[in-house]
């Protein structure tokens, strides 16, 4: 047994991300980024992760802060704390299911450091962030030191803590789409009561037109499956209706449905509960999404 | 190899050569001796070493000694001034906040950024406010009851 | 402040000033020159054969000062006593070999293999991984009940069948009472196992000189003097030779209430280097190292008349002991348990037995309760299924069962006397702060708006007061449980108390401060209250057991009465008068009727050092001991409620509201007694709601830390509603029964009882804890498609 220490490491703390990414490279895929810190650490006091380098891209320039572009869409640099998430007036106005999943992040203490970058490329897939980032069609922006790329939501979880990120890149920022009128989202949660992640989250992101009818809908799910997926069948039933309790209903019995087979069944919930509450917490969502996107 | 870093502590600014592993918690206890800061887990749950950095509550067993270089911490041994306890530290007392106190420090200086970011909160604001420091004295009936009363005496409504 | 008035009254603890400022003094506080720090290795196993244990990577990596297995250390470690052993005639009782360093096998994952000793913490850590153990896997078994079973792995060879022992109690006749009944109803009743978790994991530092062959031990525990008398047994080394010291201790809630395996390493190494050793658990350590709580599988059936008349109880239980026997664990499941089964209720047909089961999981021994709030959890629960079953009320059902009203003693069929009761009493208070036909009318507004809420009693009594020491001595004690103090008056006045008490956050500086300032009448200031050192007390027992102040504080009350005692003599001489004549208030000497003859309590204090005019053949000096062997436990009791509410769809719970009303006799600082109550009903309430150890049945802990075990958060309570009868005890002059345990003891049945009355229209009858989200989903859901199968099928019957 440990007493909380770490293996050894070297430790990086470099200006820019081309330095960060050189840095990776130079360790062979056995360097670790640290942003928030609050996953990594944890992992490695106990000794489950013990690289042999960290590099803390605490000092890099450019990527912290909310910014609103002049299309309507939101930069949100990779070190933007959750803390900063949730009382960030352009997210509060423009995309608050981004600070509503954030506020129900762990803690305080965890919100003050943990990172919207680190939540999406660590990728737990009980996250919070990355149901969020599938509902409101994040583009993530990825730099190595020789390229930079931007990555579509839809394609960047890939499997359990595995994402599109390559080796050497870091993640800079991402993009939150500007959001059309009558637009609405939503992020609610079944938490675990130990740990605090989800064990099932939905977010969803829904467009009403000024009849009624919703026009765009996107819902992300995490904590189900091995990883945040988007619940297209579920989407396909609110697309083109007036969003009625019965059709939210309808939609729901579809959330998830991409995950037959592969809920997570473990001590806390098993995969029959997880399917079953997927489908509520969609319905959730959905209804507090719509809400909203009728005010 | 060892990093250097400097760090105000408590008002005091230490320059020290650090292992890169050293934990926060582990530089304020073992090479500053400042033990009032405690570590009950290591899975970043309990809130037992909760410290201010640069004014944000932040799990001192969670942050590496290297990247708090630059910064302004604040531990317990910090909160008092004067001679004066803190309206924290006063409230914890007259409410009976504590029992075996290992939890003390750190539910306090959390309690000092709740009241900071929200000098009235709700009793319900509290509770959610506290999440991240567990106590297995109190129920925590009188560590809400001593962050509102702190409130009240730090002039919140 | 001085006088009477300090009894009975909220007054600042004494202790916080330290506490709240950082300067507490925990044991990883503490430093010593030329410190090492030991790591252990420990197994990753539930169950293995040890082949080998190579240390020779570990010893030569940097850092590490040395290494030690099971085998090198076997002499000087012995084997780790169970300290309480039942009567091996009538239970089989089984007490096999613990070696503190497991040698030919390894039973649980976390039992100990070898211990690093580094320069560093560091470096102790590292080399941990390097020690390597050809460990050989065995099946392994970690249900109490499949343990029993034919063929069942065996975890002790010379425990046959995994049976510790077989123990039964019981009174009048249950069998024929149960021919009798209108009514008999059964329930399997599982208490699951839970993990104390005080928020300071253990930790010990030991300190050797082998000039004068002291040993010390500083570690965190609720028993120092216990600790040394067994570390002197197991290891040999002289009693008077060794010192335990328990510093600023983070809470134990039972888990820090035996000699454990460290205790007995650390002080060995120490011995073994001559260097200080010290070793911190980490809080994924504790989870397995650590000893868990409850554990039981209870067959529980009870019967009566169909208009609510209790006639008997039958419980049957599979006790989980773990891989090994911990220090008190026979005594939890057995007379902790077995004794309290009657409740505060008249019934007299009991039948209860009791099998102690060796599994390949952490030992299990006392958690705050400790057999009680399995017993109560038991009782509570099936009086209310009763109730449900004859279709009465819960509350008339309990007021026609209770125990009437009495002060001086009532003898309960189970064969222990209860002290003083008011059950009526108690469930009348509790009433009047909850409204319970209004929750009612609440319950049916609500449930057609499609939300579920429940209301949950629990009208319960515990064993407290630990203890006779003929009484449990008979029972399998094996030390005296009465207690002990010493008040040493200086020379100016102040006085100087010594306890054989051992808090860990109960305050007892304060309380025993306030006894002591009140009965001499001196400022609280000039009380100073020592605690937790083998060198600056005689022998004491410990903290447990909601015992404290039912003995410690009556082992003070007789000290201050000696102290008084001897200082009227020399105030009498002084004033020239007869002892007789002399009273004692305010802290003044006096006689009555004659003004200027009195003396304040510091004159006489130094005049007793100053000894110049003594009385003949008194000796000099102000100091007193005593030791306090009560005639009998302390039975504090209370009524609960109660008010959950549950998430149709989701399975979700919130506990909407909690009112306790408690009595523990007289109460000295109500505000310290409000505190224990409220952390009782939080641990109990986490209990019912969210707590438990899962072990998968290979013997893997798959709640191995904070992250999996749900600890509950200030988030998860409402503000608690407390209040108090008082019925005093006459088994102290204090009239304190004690009230360390009444919250952890009350809370889960009657939080288990409102969610089955939430239920109860979907024909729930019973509910097993933790009530999970996904538990509660699934009764519910299944409870519903019962009900629908139920009605299609009469629609056909019908058709």
């Amino acid at each position: 047994m440990t007493t909380g220490v770490t293996d050894p490491f070297a430790y990086h703390a470099p200006e820019t991300v081309r330095e960060a990414s050189q840095a990776l490279s130079r360790y062979r895929g056995d360097a670790k980024l640290l942003a928030g810190g609050h996953s990594l650490i944890p992992m490695m006091k106990l000794r489950i992760a013990s690289p042999q380098a960290v590099v803390d891209l605490r000092n890099v320039e450019g990527i912290k802060g909310i910014k609103e572009n002049d299309d309507g869409s939101i930069f949100i640099g990779s070190m933007t704390t959750y803390y900063e998430l949730i009382t960030s007036d352009v997210i509060n106005s423009k995309a608050c299911s981004i600070a509503e999943a954030a506020a129900q992040v762990a803690d305080t203490q965890v919100r003050n450091w943990g990172t919207i970058g680190g939540s999406l490329a660590h990728a737990d897939p009980a996250g919070d962030l990355p149901a969020v980032a599938v509902a409101l069609d994040f583009q993530i922006h990825a730099s190595s030191a020789r390229s930079d790329r931007t990555i579509a939501c839809d394609r960047f979880f890939r499997g359990y803590l595995e994402t599109a990120l390559r080796a050497n890149e870091i993640l800079t920022g991402v993009t939150v789409p500007a959001q059309d009128d009558g637009s609405g989202s939503a992020y609610v949660k079944l938490a675990n009561k130990a740990s605090h992640y989800a064990i099932v989250g939905v977010a969803a992101s829904l467009t009403i037109d000024p009849g009624g009818i919703c026009i765009s809908a996107r819902i992300g799910i995490t904590g189900a499956g091995p990883h945040a997926v988007r619940s297209r069948r579920a989407e396909r039933i609110l697309v083109g209706k007036e969003l009625t309790e019965n059709v939210i209903n309808r939609a729901a019995q579809r959330g998830g449905a991409e995950l037959a087979g592969l809920f997570n069944d473990d001590v806390h919930a098993s995969a029959e509960y997880r399917e079953a509450m997927t489908q509520v917490y969609t319905a959730r969502a959905v209804t507090v999404a719509a809400q909203r996107a009728s005010n | 190899m060892n990093q250097e870093v400097t760090i105000t502590i408590n008002g005091t600014e230490h320059r020290l050569q650090v292992p890169p592993r050293t934990l926060l918690s582990q530089l304020l206890r073992d090479t500053l001796d400042l033990t009032g800061t405690h570590v009950g887990c290591d899975t970043s749950s309990c809130g037992a070493c909760t410290v201010l950095v640069d004014g944000d509550a932040t799990k001192s067993c969670t942050m590496f000694a290297v990247q708090a270089d630059g910064c302004e911490v604040t531990t317990v041994e910090g909160l008092a001034s004067n001679g004066e306890l803190h309206p924290i530290q006063e409230a914890f007392r007259e409410k009976h906040g504590l029992q075996c106190g290992f939890c003390t420090p750190g539910m306090m200086i959390t309690a000092v950024q709740i009241l900071e970011r929200n000098p009235s909160p709700s009793e319900a604001e509290i509770r959610s406010g506290l999440r991240g420091n567990l106590c297995r004295c109190t129920g925590y009936h009188n560590i809400v009851a001593a962050v509102q009363h702190a409130a009240t005496i730090s002039g919140g409504e | 402040m001085t006088t009477d008035t300090l009894i009975g009254q909220e007054v600042k603890r004494v202790e916080d000033q330290a506490l709240i400022t950082g300067r507490g003094q925990y044991i990883d506080d503490l430093r010593l020159p030329g410190l090492l720090h030991v790591a252990i290795v420990r197994s990753p196993y539930g169950h293995a054969k040890i082949n080998n244990v190579d240390v020779s990577a570990a010893a030569n990596a940097p850092g590490v000062v040395a290494v030690f297995t099971g085998a090198d250390l076997a002499e000087q470690l012995g084997s780790l006593p169970a300290g309480w052993l039942l009567d091996e005639e009538a239970t089989g009782m089984k007490a096999p070999e613990h070696p503190p360093l497991a040698i030919e096998k390894v039973r649980y994952v976390g039992d100990a293999v070898a211990a690093v000793v580094g320069s560093s913490p560091a470096a102790a850590s590292d080399a941990v991984a390097l020690v390597e153990v050809d460990y050989e896997p065995l099946d392994a078994v970690t249900d109490a009940e499949q343990a029993t079973a034919d063929g069942a792995p065996v975890v002790h060879d010379d425990a046959p069948g995994n049976l510790a022992f077989d123990w039964s109690v019981g009174a009048g006749d249950y069998d024929a009472a149960a021919a009798e009944a209108d009514v008999v109803v059964s329930e399997r009743i599982v208490n699951q196992r839970l993990i104390p978790n005080p928020m300071e994991p253990r930790g010990i530092m030991a300190d050797y000189n082998g000039g004068t062959e002291q040993l010390t031990i500083w570690t965190s525990t609720q028993i120092p003097h216990l600790v040394r008398l067994l570390f002197a047994l197991v290891t040999g080394h002289p009693e008077h030779k060794v010192r335990v010291i328990a510093p600023d201790v983070g809470g134990g809630f039972g888990c820090k209430l035996y000699l454990y395996a460290e205790e007995v390493i650390c002080g060995i190494i120490a011995k073994q280097l001559e260097r200080p050793v010290k070793w911190i658990e980490s809080r994924t350590e504790n989870y397995v190292a650590t000893t868990h709580g409850r554990d039981h599988i209870a067959d529980a059936e009870i019967c009566g008349t169909s208009d609510g008349i209790v006639t008997g109880l039958k419980v049957h239980v599979y006790a989980n002991l773990g891989g090994y026997l911990s220090t008190f664990a026979p005594a939890i499941p057995t007379i902790l348990f077995g004794l309290m089964l009657g409740g505060c209720y008249k019934f007299e047909n009991l039948s209860c037995q009791v099998k102690g089961v060796f599994t390949n999981t952490t030992p299990v021994d006392a958690y705050r309760g400790a057999g009680r709030p399995e017993a109560t959890y038991v009782v509570e629960r099936m009086m209310e299924r009763y109730a449900h079953e004859i279709g009465r009320d819960v509350i008339g059902v309990r007021r026609r069962n209770f125990v009437r009203p009495f002060k001086r003693g009532h003898d309960m069929p189970i064969g222990v006397t209860y002290d003083s009761g008011n059950y009526q009493g108690a469930l009348a208070a509790a009433l009047d702060k909850f409204d319970y036909q209004a929750f009612r009318q609440e319950q049916r507004d609500a449930r057609r708006e499609g939300r579920l809420l429940g209301v949950g009693f629990s009208t319960y009594i515990e064993i407290c007061g630990m203890a006779p020491s003929a009484v449990a001595g008979a029972l399998g004690a094996g030390a005296g449980l009465w207690e002990s103090s010493t008040v040493r008056v200086h020379p100016t006045g102040t006085v100087t108390v010594f306890t054989g008490t051992s808090p860990h956050g109960q305050g007892h500086e304060t309380t025993l401060a306030q006894i002591t300032s009140s009965r001499l009448g001196i400022p609280m200031e000039n009380v100073e209250v020592v605690h937790g050192d083998t060198e600056r007390h005689q022998f004491g027992t410990g903290t447990f057991g909601s015992r404290s102040l039912a003995v410690g504080g009556q082992a003070l009350m007789m000290s201050l009465d000696k102290v008084i005692e001897k200082a009227k003599r020399i105030a009498a001489h002084e004033m020239g008068v007869d002892t007789k004549q002399v009273s004692f208030e305010n802290g003044t000497f006096y006689v009555e009727d004659i003004q200027e003859r009195e003396i304040p309590w510091g004159d006489v204090a130094l005049g007793a050092y100053w000894a110049k005019n003594l009385p003949d053949g008194l000796e000099p000096g102000l100091e007193a001991v005593s030791f306090f062997d009560p005639q009998n436990f302390t039975w504090p009791f209370g009524t609960h409620i109660a008010v959950i509410e549950i998430d149709e769809v989701t399975g979700e719970t919130k506990l909407n509201r909690y009112v306790a009303i408690d009595d523990v006799g007289n109460v000295i600082n109500p505000m310290i007694v409000d505190g224990m109550v409220h952390g009782g009903i939080a641990q109990g309430v986490g209990q019912a709601l969210q707590e438990c150890a899962v072990y998968s049945d290979d013997g893997q802990l798959l709640t191995g830390s904070m992250m999996d075990y749900a600890v509950p958060t200030a988030e998860d309570f409402p503000t608690f509603e407390t209040g108090r009868t008082v019925t005093p005890t006459t088994v102290n002059s204090l009239g304190a029964k004690g009230a360390g345990e009444t919250g952890t003891i009350a809370a889960s049945p009657a939080v288990v009882n409102a969610a089955v009355d939430a239920l109860k229209h979907l024909g729930v009858k019973h509910l097993n804890m933790p009530l999970s989200p996904e538990k509660m989903w699934r009764t519910i859901h299944d409870a519903k498609e019962e009900r629908r199968a139920r009605r299609s099928a009469a629609a056909r019957r019908g058709n």
